[in-house]
């Protein structure tokens, strides 16, 4: 199959060394799924006709150029987008098979369950690394027995328990940038969402500590349903099992191809996602 | 073929019947309101309002309870709350506006703003006279005081923000205690440094330079907040450029700053332009137009607001009063306005 387009071959052998999650254990829901999203800001429209589903258990990658909006593809998954006050979308958004922007939805409850790890690490600095961790309980008004099991197994998942364990009292600010981000995955996961969305979780990050998070991604990927946003083509043949690539022509954003990922490094569909993912724009 | 696009919406909107159930409970207590004033012990305005706000909380924490939860209800208890702190800021505001407003007309006439005092005397007919010394006087000192504080106030929140210098800690601790210097003590401080031992006499630049002593910490308070906030990488990226720290604080961080600085001056002026206790000291009040700010003492509005009250007590004196207050409240609206849609505008 690579042999048809001069593809690195780096890439495809990446991506075809990993053994593909199985999606839908019924244990995990049903997933996410998007019915043509639309998305705007103001009159600018920036987003078109996305219908993608999300598997239960499997990370998906969205790659693109920059202003493709993918960013903003992911924030309409959990109702982030609405924060922005010019916004407005059009579409569906279902979680376990509801439309989480029908009448009468608790969009916090939406929140609880689709979690969200930001571009910059944004550990809260007031809190110590354990109030952290933990402030998502509070937050959400949340009663949990045993919070300091729950310390340990969310900073645990999260790779950071051995490097922190001796100082949960300090603040987070203390930490270097790769700690600091996996304090905040480790903070998402104190809530036990269904599905964590990643919004360029590395792209401030030096390769050790991207190197420990896409760890922790793949370990998260048993337990959960992932969706990362990422402009390094590397990360997203690693850690992926699908891969949607999005694209503007200078209108709206549009996704172009979504596959698993294997394929859409060796031997994609559309002549974009080919030029894209190897390297001839972008 | 592509598809339709399908017209944009705001799903996480309140919906039509949202806002009706928001309607029938603000209207649910205002007749509970009506019927505990009725029915109760309790009367008048207050009581309607003490059990408006209260019934309106209730209702709207039981509805929103019943709704959707404890979490929900409490969330727009808050909200309920904001709204009420806002109608309870606005109320006074409202009511002097109002009241200044219809009051003030009555001493409004046509040649207010083209004739003085000198000739007449608070208590005749108000279409004798007017009010042009007091507002010429008020624009004088207050320009002047503006004048002096403004370059001052800035180059001592630029000390504090961007020399940081080794005096920095002791001089903000100090502006912060000049800004609770009474009114009068500048006053008195003009009065005894400068008219007693060299001016000898009453004139609308020690007025201006009293009204300085008391804006100076306002506008160097303010500029410090604002400057505090520009986000250090513009200053850093100023100086990557080669720029010089007068430079990059010229050409960076004050335009980045100004609207903020247009706040600095606007609380300045709100400080000092209704003043009349340091004014009466060392600007006196005169009746006639006095366009030299050296010489001679000076009107102001709040003067005359002050002189008419105090010294008339004829129906037409109370007329001038309220009108010489409407006159101000207008001239520092109109000035408010200005400097915001000027500072609104885009740079360059």
């Amino acid at each position: 199959m690579t042999t048809a387009h001069a593809q690195p071959a780096s890439l495809a052998n990446v991506a075809a060394a990993r053994t593909l999650s199985q999606p839908g254990t019924a244990l995990l829901g049903t997933g996410l799924e998007t019915r043509g999203v639309h998305a705007w800001f103001g009159k600018k429209h920036v987003l078109s006709d996305v219908t993608l589903d999300f598997a239960a258990g499997t990370v998906t990658a969205l790659i693109g150029p920059s202003g493709c909006g993918k960013s903003t593809f992911l924030r309409t998954l959990n109702r982030m987008h609405e924060f922005i006050p010019t916004a407005a979308m059009a579409g569906e958004v279902l979680l376990d098979g509801k439309d989480i922007y029908s009448p009468g939805t608790d969009v916090t409850k939406i929140r609880l369950r689709v979690g969200m790890v930001f571009q910059k690490p944004n550990p809260f600095p007031s809190m110590t690394i354990g109030e952290n961790v933990l402030s998502g309980l509070k937050l959400a008004q949340l009663k949990k027995e045993n919070t300091d099991d729950l310390l340990e197994s969310c900073l645990t998942r999260a790779g950071l328990w051995n490097e922190v364990k001796d100082r949960l009292g300090e603040h987070g600010g203390a930490l270097s940038g790769g700690q600091q981000q996996r304090l905040c995955i480790a903070r998402s996961l104190a809530v036990e969402p269904q599905v964590l969305l990643m919004d360029e979780p590395c792209s401030a990050l030096d390769p050790g500590s991207t190197f420990r998070i896409e760890e922790t991604i793949s370990e998260l990927a048993k337990s959960m349903t992932i969706v990362i946003v990422t402009h390094n083509m590397q990360q997203a043949a690693r850690v992926s099992d699908y891969t949607a690539f999005f694209l503007s022509d200078g209108g709206p954003g549009e996704m172009i191809e979504a596959a698993p990922t294997s394929r859409i490094f060796s031997s994609p569909q559309d002549k974009r996602t080919e030029d894209y993912v190897t390297g001839r724009f972008g | 073929m592509k598809k339709a696009i399908p017209t944009p919406k705001k799903p996480w909107q309140p919906t039509a019947l949202d806002k009706l159930e928001d309607l029938l409970i603000v209207l649910a207590a205002f007749g509970l309101a009506g019927a505990s004033v009725k029915f109760t012990g309790l009367d008048g305005k207050l009581g309607f309002f003490f059990s408006l706000f209260f019934a309106l909380l209730v209702l709207n924490f039981g509805f929103h309870y019943l709704k959707r939860g404890t979490a929900a209800a409490k969330d727009s208890l808050l909200q309920v709350l904001a709204v009420m702190a806002i109608v309870i800021t606005l109320i006074p505001i409202v009511s002097i506006v109002a009241t200044v407003f219809s009051k003030g007309y009555k001493g409004l006439h046509w040649g207010i703003l083209t004739k003085d005092m000198a000739l007449a005397s608070v208590n005749d007919p108000i279409a004798n006279g007017g009010l042009l010394h007091a507002l010429a006087g008020t624009i004088i000192m207050v320009g002047g005081a503006l004048i002096i504080s403004f370059p001052i106030g800035v180059l001592t929140a630029l000390y504090l923000t961007e020399i940081r210098g080794p005096l920095a800690r002791p001089i903000k601790f100090l502006v912060q205690a000049m800004s609770g210097v009474p009114s009068i003590v500048a006053g008195l401080f003009i009065l005894s440094s400068l008219i007693y031992p060299v001016t000898k006499q009453l004139s609308g630049l020690m007025g201006s330079l009293a009204l300085t002593i008391l804006m100076i910490p306002t506008i160097a308070r303010t500029a410090e907040e604002m400057l505090h906030l520009i986000p250090n990488e513009l200053r850093e990226a100023g100086v990557a450029l080669g720029g010089t720290q007068w430079r990059t604080v010229a050409g960076v961080v004050l335009p980045a700053a100004k609207s903020g600085l247009v706040t600095a001056i606007i609380l300045g002026i709100a400080r000092i332009i209704g003043e009349t206790a340091p004014l009466l000291l060392v600007s006196g009040g005169g009746d006639a137009v006095n366009l030299n700010p050296t010489q001679g003492a000076m009107g102001s509005l709040p003067y005359y607001i002050w002189k008419a009250f105090l010294t008339g007590g004829t129906e037409e004196a109370f007329a001038r009063a309220w009108g010489g207050m409407l006159v101000l409240l207008s001239f520092i609206f109109i000035l408010f306005g200005l400097a915001r849609y000027l500072s609104g505008r885009k740079v360059g």
